[in-house]
C-alpha cells in the first residue's frame, strides 16, 4: 500500500453521479427519458463560479481523468499528466469537471444500463449519440453544478471535437477552448478504420445483435480485434519500430499462424485482451459512430469558418508531428478557419515521436504550452 | 524596449488587423494590442518564442514561413509585418509577394549588408563579416539571403512594389543625419513600408 500520493497529484478522488429526469432529445430523433451521468471534480469552485474547466474524454475514456480511486491504485486517471496542483490545468486555480459521456460504459447511462421501458439492459437498443448530444448533456451537468460559463473546455481527439462543438452550440458559455490532436471531421481513412473495428465486433458470434448481456457472454474476440486496429492508429510507425522493431518472442520462427512470434503481435494481443475485459462492445460502436458523424461545418455549406463564426471563445490548438490519425494538417484546418473567422487562436505543432497517443504523455514542450495557455486564463 | 518597434508601431493604424511573420516573443503584437487595439496573429517556429507569445497572451501560430502563406486569404490583413526575417527565409522574393497578397500594406525590416562595416570587413579581411550585430559564421548562420538597401529596392522596382516609407537606422534604431545622407553605406537596418503599386 502506498503511503502518500505524489505532491502534484489531486490524490484520492471519488466519482459522483447525477440523475437527470428531464428528457433529452437526441440528434437521431429519439430521446432519453431520464439518464445518469458519472463525473469527478478536482479543485474548488470559486465564489464567482468563474474557474470551472470541463474535460471531455476521447473514444475509450471516462470520468476518471486525474488522481487515484484507492491508495492501492497502480495507475492514476487518464490525463493525470496534465491535471493537478502545479500541472498545466492547475487545480489550485481551477475547478475541474470530468465526466463519462452518455452511451459510455463507466457508470453513465449507456448500453449496459437498464432500459426503463423494458426493464432489460438497453444493449443494441441504446440510441446513437452524437458529439452535439454529449455537449447538450454536459450543459445540463454544468447547470446542475451551478456553472454558467466554463473558463475552459478542454479535450484531446474525440474530446477536442466536443470542446469545439461547445463553442458552436453554447458560444456564451465557453471562454477558452483547448482542442488537442483533433480534427474538424473524420477523413475517409479515419471512417474506414472505424468501420473495420465495428465489423470486428458485429461479426463476433457472441455479439448476438448487441444483446449479448442477455446471453451471458461478451463479444471478446471482436472487441479485441477492434482495439488492435485502433491501437495501431494511435502509435506512429517510428514509435512502434522503436518499441518492438521486428523482435521475436522466441528464438526461432514457427511457420504457423497461431503462435505469437513478433513482440508487436504480443503487445497488440495484450492491449486487445485487456481492453476487451473492461470495455463494452456497444459503447465502442456508439463512440466510433459519434466520431464518424462529427462534421459541424456540414450544416453551414462545409464552411468551417462560417460554422465557427458564432464562437466567442479564444482557442488553443495543439497537434503532434507524428500523429497520423489526426495529423497536424487537420488541426491547421481548424486554425485556418478560426483565423478566417477573426477569432483569437494559437496553434502549436509539437515535435513528438509518439503518434496520436502523444496527447496523453508528459512531453515537456506540450505541457509547457498547455501550462502557458492555461495560465493566461483569468478566473 | 526595441526602438524599431516604436517606429513600426507608428506606421500601423489603430484597430488594424495585423499578421506578424517571425513574430519572435510577440512583443510587437502585445504592444499593438495594448496601445492601438490591434488584433492579429504572429507566425513563429521557435518553441521558446512560441512559449513567450503564449505567456504574453499573444495569438501565435506555429508556421514555417518557407512553406508560404497559402492558408491566408488575399487582403485578409491590414498590415503584414516581418522584422529581421527576410534574410533568413529561403525565397525572400516569394515571401514578399505573399505578404503583398495577404496584406494591404507591409512592413519589412532587415540588416543592410551594404553597411560600411560589412564592406570594410569583407574588403580588408576577405572573409564574411562577423560582428556583434551579425554574430554568426557563414556555415551556421540562419541568415541565408543578405541584401543591401539597393538590392531590396531593385527587387521592389522589378516586382512593381511601391515603397511608401523608408527609414535607415543604426543598430540602436536611431536615424541620424548620417544614415539619412548615405543610407546604403551608413544604415545598419532598413525599415520599409511597402504596398502593391
Amino acid at each position: 500500500m502506498r503511503l502518500a500520493f505524489p505532491e502534484d497529484s489531486v490524490g484520492l478522488v471519488r466519482p459522483q453521479m447525477l440523475h437527470f429526469s428531464e428528457p433529452l432529445t437526441l440528434a437521431c430523433g429519439r430521446s432519453l427519458s431520464d439518464y445518469e451521468l458519472v463525473y469527478e471534480t478536482y479543485g474548488e469552485l470559486n465564489a464567482a463560479r468563474s474557474n470551472a474547466v470541463l474535460i471531455c474524454h476521447a473514444l475509450s475514456g471516462h470520468h476518471h481523468a486525474a488522481g487515484y480511486h484507492s491508495p492501492e491504485d497502480r495507475k492514476p486517471g487518464w490525463w493525470d499528466s496534465s491535471i493537478g496542483p502545479g500541472k498545466p490545468i492547475d487545480t489550485r486555480r481551477f475547478f475541474v469537471v470530468s465526466l463519462n459521456n452518455l452511451g459510455g460504459c463507466n457508470g453513465s447511462t449507456g448500453p449496459g444500463s437498464l432500459n426503463p421501458a423494458t426493464a432489460r439492459p438497453y444493449g443494441a437498443d441504446f440510441p446513437v449519440v452524437t458529439v452535439e448530444d454529449w455537449v447538450h448533456s454536459q450543459a445540463r451537468l454544468a447547470d446542475a453544478l451551478g456553472i454558467q460559463q466554463w473558463a475552459a473546455v478542454v479535450g484531446g481527439s474525440l474530446g477536442g471535437m466536443q470542446a469545439l462543438q461547445w463553442t458552436i452550440s453554447y458560444p456564451e458559455r465557453v471562454r477558452h477552448c483547448l482542442a488537442i490532436a483533433t480534427a474538424p471531421k473524420l477523413s475517409a481513412q479515419n471512417i474506414a478504420f472505424n468501420e473495420v473495428a465495428r465489423q470486428a465486433i458485429l461479426s463476433d458470434p457472441d455479439f448476438h445483435g448487441g444483446h449479448f448481456q442477455e446471453h451471458g457472454v461478451i463479444p471478446k474476440r471482436g472487441l479485441m480485434l477492434a482495439r488492435m486496429v485502433g491501437h495501431i492508429t494511435y502509435l506512429s510507425d517510428d514509435a512502434m519500430g522503436e518499441k518492438f522493431g521486428r523482435e521475436l518472442k522466441t528464438d526461432q520462427l514457427n511457420y504457423d499462424f497461431h503462435s505469437v512470434e513478433f513482440q508487436v503481435e504480443s503487445y497488440l494481443r495484450y492491449q486487445g485482451e485487456e481492453f476487451s475485459g473492461r470495455f463494452d462492445a456497444n459503447t465502442y460502436l456508439l463512440m466510433t459512430k459519434a466520431l464518424d458523424y462529427f462534421d459541424p461545418a456540414a450544416a453551414h455549406g462545409d464552411d468551417l469558418a462560417k460554422t465557427l463564426a458564432v464562437a466567442r471563445a479564444d482557442f488553443c490548438l495543439m497537434s503532434f508531428t507524428t500523429d497520423w490519425r489526426f495529423s497536424p494538417a487537420r488541426s491547421r484546418e481548424i486554425a485556418d478557419a478560426l483565423i478566417a473567422a477573426g477569432k483569437n487562436v494559437s496553434y502549436l505543432e509539437i515535435d513528438a515521436p509518439q503518434g496520436h497517443d502523444a496527447f496523453l504523455m508528459p512531453i515537456p514542450r506540450y505541457l509547457q504550452g498547455f501550462r502557458s495557455y492555461m495560465n493566461r486564463i483569468a478566473v | 524596449m526595441r526602438a524599431d518597434l516604436d517606429i513600426i508601431q507608428e506606421w500601423i493604424p489603430a484597430g488594424s488587423r495585423v499578421l506578424d511573420l517571425g513574430c519572435g516573443d510577440g512583443e510587437l503584437l502585445a504592444r499593438l494590442r495594448e496601445h492601438k487595439e490591434v488584433s492579429g496573429y504572429g507566425l513563429e517556429i521557435d518553441p521558446q518564442n512560441i512559449a513567450a507569445c503564449l505567456d504574453k497572451g499573444v495569438n501565435v501560430i506555429e508556421q514555417d514561413l518557407d512553406k508560404g502563406l497559402g492558408n491566408f486569404a488575399a487582403n485578409s490583413f491590414d498590415v503584414v509585418v516581418m522584422t529581421q526575417a527576410l534574410q533568413a527565409v529561403h525565397y525572400p522574393d516569394r515571401i514578399l509577394e505573399e505578404m503583398l497578397r495577404v496584406g494591404r500594406t507591409c512592413i519589412i525590416t532587415f540588416p543592410n549588408f551594404g553597411h560600411w562595416r560589412c564592406r570594410w570587413y569583407l574588403a580588408s579581411k576577405g572573409r564574411m563579416p562577423v560582428s556583434e550585430f551579425l554574430p554568426y559564421t557563414w556555415y551556421n548562420t540562419p541568415n541565408i539571403h543578405f541584401c543591401t538597401f539597393k538590392d531590396f529596392e531593385a527587387l521592389c522596382r522589378e516586382r512593381q512594389v511601391r515603397v511608401l516609407q523608408r527609414l535607415a537606422v543604426d543598430r540602436e534604431h536611431r536615424h541620424g543625419w548620417a544614415s539619412r545622407l548615405w543610407p546604403n553605406l551608413l544604415g545598419e537596418i532598413g525599415i520599409y513600408h511597402v504596398s502593391r503599386r
